[in-house]
């Protein structure tokens, strides 16, 4: 058995050590909001954030999470910056097809949360992680320039 | 695994569709047109009417609790389609956005997977087109029926009676009643033969950026995709194919993969093998673990040179089917002053929608179930039917939302796949695709090698153009028995045969040579490919005719005022004229493809050592009538960032008939950090409505050509760009854009054991 706190609830999982966190999450525990993407660290579709720092759960073995507190697109919305982060992601209508986004808005809330008046260049390096297929960069740009002001 | 926390409704919705009183309005699209051929208040029996025989595409429903519902005919993949339709039918009803439901993806019901069988299959960028009518009917037919409702309410003419945002005012004295107190007395008016329309002028919601309707449930994880779905007893399969395409698969031994924990079943199919288990690790990990052989096949020593050249030898050699022909064309080109020839040459290019190809298929002995985000509900359901050996009505397909589609999802061999692995077993499985398979077993857009000249006239304008296409036939993979060998297929010259330019004398021509992988469309189809050509093409006449690239095609669409008014707003907002840094360059596309008109200009810096910076695009466009700008500029910017990731880095190759590109380390995909800014400018326009969602894919790559030249001067005919070849620095080593910026910290990521928190911090 594996203990785990996420999203705030202590939950026990009987898995292999080696699994990643995202098949843990997405088959076991049922928390189908991270995706899978590409399964090799590229994508960033399998955003969580461990302790408010922002992980790619498809390389990560689950016995690497120990007591770090995960958080998923689940309960993001529950922190200040997550809430600001959707808050401008719906305001600017930014997503698309959508199946990025829970990565996009788990790393765009980690940098403002770490960074409360993100640069184009600290946006580049946070952000460059998260492939977005139907191409909303622009607007995710935008959007996270947004919520820093609100 | 521990108890789903969501599962699907199987039998439910229909039921609670149907009942609960009310006005329900059943449509079938058909061509153009539109018809009710559904009208019923829920208290009447409808069950025996809802069979095949008739089919409707969309669906109001307004209950008599005022909730107004509409279920739509097609699919949502992110292309705003819902809010786009719900828009035009609310237009009609006088109702606003926040007073429907559109249905997400289709309900969990006969009644619609009936209609969204029958229904068309959603691509090309068609929905709006197709539906910009028949939607808007579909609306005001409603807003009559409960016009009339009031008015026989309160006995008054119909006539003296308005209805606005779901509510209906006798306008002399004042009294109201709102849509949800109408609906049952308006299910008993007949349905009237002649709706009207509203005038252009009086639309409340066409031309607004209306927030999209399937957003909310996307910023915090609720949306389920196909993906997402979970049965109760459902197991996890994944999937490894011939690695050769068109392979079989030999021995497998699988004793290893049967000790993985969580392992259930091995499952063999003749070109594949899959491994089911508890959750996807499981299955992966078995699959790995699998010792297998295979049957190569045909194509063992298939490889990319060989296919471009049998493309080369096709295009001279082969007798050419003919597109178009006008004028004079070989007496114009003996009699030129200046002959200009190039040839052209475009990869196979994989779709990579973000969600990996997916599929949830219970086979229980006298039914099928399917759970599956697709854009051909009816292909997938024939070929369920066909692997399971049921009846076409025993396979109940439940179509879901989709995390992209580019064209992927016009294909259902997944599907079939899917339901052959289901029917060795006895529970749900759900097969999931690694980004490795999706890359390596996709259905390409097909690999071109394009011939094209023109002659110029001693005024340096083309007298006469002259374009010879070789490729595969993609319409081809859609006809039963294939596509016949002398008959044209559009698709192929779509983009070449009517450039939007004054060019008389003119010669477009297919030689089709299908290659021995498979193919389909790709976002743009026919004039992403066709385009490039074309507008690279265009710029090239315009340097040896000594003329600016924007000046050219001015004088060359005279009479072709649309594609006149995209080029001079795209010149004007783009700045044109006006001087750029060294290095620096500027290049323009124009076309019209999917009844719109669209420019767009793309300014950029070449380095030394080749490395493309992409700084700034400005687009004008033209799709007629806006129904939602909005939308409409996210299809543009979207479209245009697919496109130029196509042309920066995407190409498929072969060696010994395997793909050699795997996952989005090698192909590569645009980043946040090279996107351009993007400026967006409307042409107005009363035309109706043209497609959007390819509009801009179709811009990027001769945009990108030509402002590449434009900086370098030097002419790259070949997709991807090869950034080698742009090297002033005379270094030798490869373009370090080709190495995703991440895969340094990736690498030491996965070689480690237990990968440090440190460097996963860092990904
Ligand atoms: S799925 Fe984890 S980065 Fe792509
Ligand atoms: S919104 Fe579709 S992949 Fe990003």
């Amino acid at each position: 058995m594996i203990a785990l706190n996420v999203n705030g609830e202590e939950r026990n999982v009987d898995v292999p050590e080696d699994m990643p966190l995202l098949w843990v999450l997405r088959d076991v525990i049922g928390l189908t909001g991270t995706k899978f993407g590409c399964g090799i660290a590229q994508c960033g579709a399998c955003t969580v954030q461990l302790d408010g720092r922002p992980v790619r759960s498809c390389v990560l073995p689950v016995a690497s999470v120990g007591a770090r507190k995960v958080t998923t697109i689940e309960a993001i919305g529950t922190t200040p910056a997550g809430k600001k982060i959707q808050d401008a992601w719906l305001d600017l209508e930014v997503i698309q097809c959508g199946y990025c986004q829970s990565g996009q808005i788990m790393s765009a809330s980690a940098l403002l949360d770490r960074n409360p008046a993100p640069s184009d260049r600290d946006i580049d390096a946070a952000m460059s992680g998260n492939i977005c297929r139907c191409g909303t960069y622009t607007r995710i740009r935008a959007a996270i320039k947004q919520a820093a002001k609100a | 695994m521990s108890k789903p926390s969501s599962s699907p409704t199987t039998a439910t919705s229909r039921r609670a569709f149907l009942q609960g009183g009310g006005l329900l309005l059943g449509f079938a699209l058909f061509g153009a047109g539109i018809k009710p051929v559904l009208a019923a208040s829920t208290a009447q029996p409808v069950d025996g009417d809802v069979t095949a025989a008739f089919a409707p595409d969309a669906f109001i429903r307004i209950g008599t609790d005022g909730l107004i519902t509409l279920i739509l005919p097609n699919i949502e993949m992110g292309q705003g389609t819902h809010t786009g339709e719900a828009t035009l039918i609310a237009e009609e009803l006088e109702v606003g956005l926040d007073q429907v439901k559109a249905v997400d993806a289709p309900p969990n019901d006969k009644l619609y997977a009936t209609a969204a069988l029958g229904g068309q299959a959603t691509g090309g960028s068609t929905s709006m087109r197709a539906t910009w009518e028949p939607l808007r009917k579909a609306g005001a037919t409603a807003r009559m029926m409960l016009i009339a409702a009031a008015a026989a309410e309160w006995s008054v003419p119909a006539g003296e009676c308005v209805a606005r945002l779901g509510v209906v005012t006798h306008q002399p004295t004042g009294r109201q009643l709102a849509y949800g107190a109408l609906a049952d007395a308006a299910a008993r008016q007949p349905v009237p033969s002649q709706v009207t329309l509203k005038d252009p002028k009086d639309f409340q919601l066409i031309g607004k950026s209306s927030r999209r309707l399937d957003t909310p449930g996307k910023v915090n994880g609720a949306v389920k995709y196909g993906i997402d779905i979970r049965v109760p007893d459902m197991k996890v399969a994944t999937v490894a194919a011939c690695p050769v395409l068109g392979g079989k698969l030999g021995d497998v031994d699988d004793r290893a993969a049967r000790a993985v924990p969580g392992v259930r079943d091995i499952v063999r199919l003749d070109n594949a093998v899959a491994v089911i288990g508890d959750h996807f690790w499981a299955a992966k990990k078995g699959l790995e673990a699998l010792d297998i052989s295979w049957v190569d096949g045909a194509n063992a020593n298939l490889a990319s040179a060989n296919i471009m050249a049998a493309l080369k030898a096709a295009s001279e050699r082969k007798k050419p089917i003919m597109a178009r022909q006008e004028g004079d064309v070989d007496g114009r080109m003996k009699a030129a002053a200046t002959k200009v020839e190039a040839t052209y040459e475009l990869p196979f290019l994989a779709h990579a929608p973000m969600e990996p190809i997916n599929c949830v298929v219970h086979v229980r002995p006298d039914e099928c179930e399917i759970w599956v985000g697709t854009q051909v509900p009816a292909i997938a359901q024939g070929l369920a039917a066909q692997v399971t050996g049921l009846p076409l009505d025993k396979v109940i397909l439940h179509n879901q939302l989709i995390g992209g589609g580019f064209g992927r999802r016009l294909v259902a061999e997944s599907v079939a796949q899917a339901a052959a692995i289901a029917k060795q077993v006895s529970y749900p499985v759900k097969v999931i695709w690694t980004r490795e398979e999706d890359i390596q077993h996709d259905l390409y857009r097909p690999a071109y090698y394009d011939r094209i000249s023109a002659g110029l006239g001693a005024d340096g304008l083309p007298t006469v153009w002259v374009d010879h296409v070789a490729g595969g036939s993609v319409l081809g993979n859609y006809i039963p028995g294939g596509w016949p060998e002398d008959k044209l297929d559009d698709d192929a010259v779509e983009g070449a045969a009517k450039p939007p330019y004054d060019l008389p004398v003119i010669q477009v021509d297919w030689v089709r040579e299908d290659p021995p992988v498979p193919i389909t469309w790709w976002r743009g189809v026919g004039p992403t490919h066709n385009v490039f050509v074309v507008e690279s093409f265009m710029d090239e006449l315009a340097h040896a005719a000594g003329k600016d690239p924007v000046e050219y095609r001015r004088t060359l669409t005279r009479n072709q005022p649309r594609a006149a008014g995209v080029l001079e707003l795209a010149a004007e907002k783009s700045g044109w004229s006006t001087p750029l840094a060294a290095g620096m360059g500027r290049g323009i596309s124009l076309h019209d493809a999917f009844g719109s008109y669209m420019a767009a200009v793309l300014e950029i810096s070449v380095s030394p050592a080749g490395e493309i910076t992409l700084h700034r695009a400005v687009v004008a466009v033209d799709c007629g009538i806006t129904i939602n700008p909005n939308t409409v500029e996210a299809q543009i910017e979207g479209g245009l960032i697919f496109g130029l990731s196509a042309a920066l880095y995407s190409g498929i190759t072969f060696t010994d008939g395997r793909v050699d590109q795997s996952n989005f380390h090698d192909y590569r995909i645009l980043r946040n950090n090279e996107a351009p800014k993007i400026e967006i400018y409307h042409v107005k326009s009363s035309e109706s409505p043209g497609g959007i969602g390819e509009t801009a894919t179709v811009s990027a790559a001769p945009a990108l050509a030509n402002a590449i030249f434009a900086a370098t001067g030097k002419r790259l005919r070949t997709l991807p760009f090869n950034r080698d070849a742009l090297k002033t620095d005379g270094a030798d080593k490869k373009s370090v854009s080709m190495i995703p910026p991440l895969a340094a910290p990736i690498a030491a990521a996965l070689a480690s054991v237990k990968p440090a928190d440190t460097e996963l911090e860092k990904l």
